[in-house]
């Protein structure tokens, strides 16, 4: 289909955006990569006044260390941070996830910032910043303020970003030498949205791990936070009794949605599936798959 | 109705300056008001990958790209790949290894394949496979599109 028609404004600075968002509110849509939105005007699921691009706006542009956090512009595409050295040595959990969204020619039009605002609960990003501890930077009528990933996504496709605010970059602290990392995710095709998917952090010391975050994306209305998994297995030695004892808990916590062909149930043993190849790789090297 | 809007962009090496509706989106606007038909639309919300085409040098879905988006910037379309030879060896091998049937996704196809060949040029076959997923084709199984690039991308190798 073709989308219904619109206005279009393609402003420069942030400060022209956010006063075409407080003059035209929820008539007005921010476009960046537009692979989510342009499906959406063009299946008529959207069909706002006018289109805000904000492509235009350097500021928004770039990734970069600045003091212990590394910031990644809203503007940055997957492929931008797939391919970051930055990004490799200071997330290296955003270079493993990258591959896994859509295809190419998508990563090269897709950008960080669109993704953590749409907020879709079966989409990469949201999962990894909440795995990364990140922090959302909104940038508003009043000014800059940041927001954790905890307290960002609030509901399905809903975050704490106001209608009048912007999202202008993420930030997530620099990993350390004691930094491990794992993302998996099981898809019938590669690309397609998963059906269950983890991202995982922690510090290692030894064979232990401490201070966990393990997030799961396509069980939720949003991505969530494993608990008391994560609780369960603080400083405790992997050995096999307690990685049965990690999975039975991931899946006795969770309480997945079902989507259009997997049933909670499923979900919630691939899950389990996730974390028991996950936990592993804690004796050898940071995961990948 | 939206105010036309006025773009300059370059397509397969030519220079145009047009009037486009702000909803037309990139391969609407190279068929449609450039003639180029080779460009296709399958499924009109980025699933499919018949709309692949290059802007400023990358491969981005044509249907989730607004035609305003490309002002100021560049795009190759089969059209231009296939007058400039860049592709001969591709498409070639896509005949001999009779990679296509219905053609409805080749254009795209080969879009998507010339990226590979020119970015990853050690890429295995797993690679390709994977690289190749965002298009979709109904005819071949995929097999003898996978054996024609595998062909390139060892013939670009041994002539390199």
């Amino acid at each position: 289909m073709k989308a219904a028609a619109f206005d279009y404004v393609k402003p420069t600075t942030i400060d022209q955006v956010l006063a075409l968002l407080q003059q035209h509110g929820d008539d007005a849509r921010l476009l960046a990569g537009g692979q989510t939105l342009m499906a959406t005007l063009n299946m008529r699921l959207s069909e706002p006044q006018l289109v805000i691009d904000i492509t235009g706006i350097e500021s928004l542009r770039g990734i970069s260390v600045q003091g212990k956090v590394l910031r990644i512009g809203a503007l940055a595409t997957h492929t931008d941070i797939e391919f970051s050295p930055l990004v490799a040595r200071h997330a290296p959990l955003l270079k493993a996830a990258a591959p896994h969204i859509a295809h190419r020619a998508i990563r090269n039009s897709g950008t960080f910032g669109g993704s953590i605002a749409y907020a879709d609960p079966a989409a990469e990003w949201p999962t990894c910043l909440l795995a990364l501890g990140g922090t959302v930077v909104a940038r508003g009528p009043k000014g800059e303020r940041r927001i954790a990933a905890d307290d960002f996504f609030t509901g399905l496709y809903s975050t704490a970003l106001q209608p009048d605010e912007l999202l202008a970059a993420c930030e997530i602290p620099l990993a350390g030498v004691d930094h491990w990392f794992g993302f998996s995710e099981l898809a019938r095709r590669h690309g397609d949205y998963a059906i269950v998917g983890m991202a995982a952090t922690a510090r290692r010391e030894g064979d232990a791990l401490h201070g966990l975050r393990i997030v799961l994306l396509g069980v939720d209305a949003t991505p969530v936070r494993a608990r008391q998994t994560e609780a369960l297995l603080e400083g405790r030695a992997l050995d096999t009794a307690t990685v049965t004892q990690a999975v039975a808990s991931l899946r006795s916590e969770i309480d997945p949605l079902p989507d259009l062909t997997n049933t909670p149930d499923t979900k919630r043993h691939l899950a389990g599936v996730l974390l028991h190849r996950m936990l592993p790789t804690v004796a050898t090297a940071s995961a990948t798959a | 109705m939206a105010d036309l809007y006025p773009i300059k962009v370059t397509v397969n090496g030519k220079p145009h300056q047009c009037s486009v509706q702000p909803r037309t989106h990139l391969v609407d606007f190279l068929r449609e008001d450039l003639g180029l038909k080779g460009s296709h639309l399958g499924c009109e919300h980025g699933v499919c990958g018949a709309c692949t085409v290059e802007l400023n040098g990358n491969i981005v879905r044509g249907c989730l790209t607004l035609a305003v988006q490309a002002d100021g910037g560049t795009v190759q379309t089969i059209e231009g790949l296939s007058e400039s030879g860049v592709i001969r060896d591709l498409q070639e091998a896509f005949v001999r290894r009779n990679a296509l049937q219905c053609g409805f996704c080749t254009s795209g196809m080969l879009m998507a394949a010339k990226e590979l060949v020119e970015q990853m040029p050690h890429a295995n076959r797993a690679e390709v496979r994977e690289w190749i997923s965002g298009n979709y084709c109904r005819c071949t199984g995929y097999h003898a599109i996978v054996d024609a690039i595998c062909d390139v991308l060892q013939q670009r190798k041994e002539a390199a």
